[in-house]
This record gives C-alpha cells, sequence and structure tokens, in this order.
C-alpha cells in the first residue's frame, strides 16, 4: 500500500511540474506530451496495481514489477536515444549556421573595403 | 567556360604564431592564387595576422573542427565559382612547393590526395597507429580502385565536382574531415588518385600518441568508413539551397 501511495504521489508530483514547464512555456509540447503520458500511466498503475498484476499473468511473468522495471528501463532507452538525435540534429543546424554566419561577415567586410577604395573590383 | 580559378584553403585554429609564413610561402608559389584562411574560432589573433598577410579571412563564431572550417571553404569556393581548391595546413607542415602537382592532377581527378609515404619521404608512422593507418587505406583503395596510401592526409586537392558535393556534406566528426570524406566523395562516384608530397614535423606538436589513442583512433576512423559506406543517401541537416 506504502509503496502504491510513493508511486503515486510521484506520479502526480511529474505531471503537475511537467505542466507548470509546458504552460510556461519551458518545455515544447512535443516533449512534455511524452512526460505526461508517462506519469499519466504510472498515476494509472499506482491506483489500479490489479490491472498490471493481470498483464503480468496474462503474458507469463511471475512478478508483476518486472513487467513495470522492464517497460520502464525500454521507455528510457528510447527517449535517450530520440533526445541523441534531437542533439545531433541541432548540432548540425547549429554548424551549418556558423558557417553561414561566417560567410556573411566575409561578405560585409569586403564590401565594406569596396566602399573605402571607392573601387568596383571584384575579390 | 570560366577563368580557372584555384583557392587555397587554410584551416586554422589559432595558429597565429605560423599562419603568417604559411601565407606567404603559398603566395610566392601560387601568385596565381586566392588564399581564403578560415579561422576556426580563434582566441588568438589568428584572423588579424593573417588579414595583414593578405589572405582573405573567414571567421568562425566558434570552434567547429577542421570539418566544419573546411566545409566553409568549400561553400565559399563554390558561391565564388572557384574550380579547384587545395587544402593547406596552417601549422607549416605542407609544402607549397607541392601545391603545382595537387593543381595539375585534378586533370584526371576530381581529388587528389597528398601522400606522405613514398620512397623519398621522411614521415615516419610506426605500432598501433601505422596498422590503423594502413587498415584504412586499404579499405578505401578498394573502394576506389585507385590506391590510396595516405587517407588521413589533410594536404590535398578538389576540382569542381568535389567542391560541389563538399559545400553541401562534410563531415565534423573527428577523422571524419580527412577519411569520411574520401569515403563519402568515392560513394558519390569521384575519382581519387594521390600524389607524393613533402611533410614536415610540426614545431608545436601534439602530445605523442599511445596505444589507446591509437586503438580509439582506430575504432572511429573504422567507424566513419562503415557510417559512410551503409548510409543511405544524403542526410538532410538544413542544406545549403
Amino acid at each position: 500500500m506504502t509503496s502504491n501511495f510513493l508511486a503515486g504521489f510521484t506520479a502526480v508530483v511529474t505531471f503537475v511540474f511537467v505542466f507548470y514547464l509546458l504552460r510556461r512555456g519551458i518545455l515544447r509540447e512535443k516533449y512534455a506530451v511524452l512526460w505526461l503520458f508517462f506519469s499519466g500511466a504510472a498515476l494509472f498503475f499506482a491506483i489500479f496495481p490489479s490491472v498490471l498484476d493481470r498483464i503480468s499473468f496474462a503474458i507469463g511473468i511471475a512478478t508483476p514489477v518486472n513487467l513495470l522495471f522492464f517497460v520502464t528501463v525500454v521507455l528510457l532507452i528510447l527517449v535517450s536515444v530520440q533526445l541523441s538525435y534531437e542533439l545531433s540534429r541541432h548540432e548540425g543546424r547549429i554548424r551549418r549556421l556558423a558557417e553561414e554566419v561566417a560567410l556573411l561577415q566575409q561578405q560585409i567586410n569586403s564590401l565594406g573595403e569596396k566602399d573605402e577604395n571607392g573601387s568596383n573590383d571584384s575579390h | 567556360m570560366p577563368h580557372k580559378r584555384s583557392l587555397i584553403a587554410i584551416p586554422a585554429w589559432n595558429e597565429q604564431e605560423s599562419i603568417a609564413g604559411v601565407i606567404v610561402k603559398v603566395q610566392e608559389h601560387r601568385p596565381d592564387a586566392d588564399i581564403l584562411v578560415v579561422n576556426d574560432g580563434s582566441t588568438d589573433r589568428t584572423a588579424e595576422v593573417a588579414l595583414a598577410a593578405g589572405a582573405t579571412v573567414i571567421s568562425l563564431p566558434f570552434n567547429v573542427g577542421v570539418g566544419g572550417a573546411m566545409r566553409t571553404a568549400f561553400l565559399y569556393a563554390k558561391r565564388e565559382g572557384y574550380t579547384a581548391l587545395v587544402q593547406v595546413d596552417a601549422d607549416g607542415q605542407h609544402d607549397p612547393a607541392d601545391l603545382d602537382r595537387l593543381l595539375a592532377g585534378l586533370g584526371t581527378a576530381d581529388i587528389v590526395v597528398g601522400t606522405r609515404f613514398h620512397p623519398d619521404s621522411t614521415y615516419h608512422v610506426g605500432g598501433p597507429r601505422r596498422w590503423a593507418m594502413v587498415l584504412l587505406s586499404k579499405t578505401l583503395s578498394t573502394m576506389n580502385r585507385e590506391m590510396i596510401s595516405d587517407p588521413t592526409s589533410g594536404f590535398r586537392s578538389a576540382g569542381p565536382r568535389a567542391i560541389e558535393l563538399f559545400a553541401v556534406e562534410y563531415p565534423a566528426d573527428y577523422l571524419g574531415d580527412t577519411v569520411g570524406s574520401l569515403a563519402i566523395a568515392i560513394r558519390a562516384g569521384l575519382t581519387v588518385s594521390e600524389t607524393p608530397v613533402t611533410m614536415y614535423f610540426r614545431q608545436h606538436g601534439r602530445p605523442s600518441k599511445n596505444a589507446v589513442w591509437s586503438a580509439l583512433y582506430l575504432g572511429r576512423a573504422s567507424l566513419a568508413i562503415i557510417a559512410t559506406g551503409l548510409k543511405t543517401g544524403r542526410t538532410p541537416r538544413g542544406d545549403d539551397s
């Protein structure tokens, strides 16, 4: 009973916290939705542990909590991979922007030089 | 057909001591070529020194590594209509006297790699690092059909087709800028050849490489090749229009 209360309490706190971050615009919807879903599911199983028991029994897992841990670990790994993907994509984009900024800066500088010299020579 | 123009691209990261000397020597050997220094987020006076020495300078807002610096150079070369680009190190390891042969080689190949392994060379590596380089060389040579004995050499030239390709796709990861870029080029159907070059020892050398470093080096390089080999199509990362 105590562990169920603890799980439910943690789920509620997580849900409220993520919702708060979403509302403040700190977390983007596409990430927030995932965590809201996770905490919602955790809360559900905390309130109705018998559902977990039944699922475990149906797929042949003796200790229901093992199913919970297994699914949790898999989901967390998936989220990590997803975040690595997003990070790589953003690093690529930032690099591209840095290159463009550098090229533009050089162009601006060379235009300034041309103005000073008053010539129309291409560099 | 527009007039043939060559760009000597020098990626530089905190090379204020050596950059001016490199620029002057390149100017002596190839007065016809334009010199571009890609200042890769240096915290010293590299950009000012290079500008004063007469090079065009592009300064990246932060350090992105040789791969990023080189893609910037290829983008610049493409937009400015250069038909040849030679990459030269900023630390004075490369002898600008070899520029002629690297550029001449572009008549028959899309990329010419300056190899440090040839009978007259004083360049020598041993141990695990040597094995790693041999393995890389074997793999790339098989892909290429023509021998590439020194795929990690940063002294190389690129023709119009290679400039076009590298302006869009040039790997940023460690070793990607040398080994990975060759794999991409070969995969895209470009031809790679090589020519012997002279290699000077670096004055401000990196710390010596140990066995662990060599193992990591081999692993990462293999990964670079395998990843390129397996990659399906081009990854769109906000690419140039």
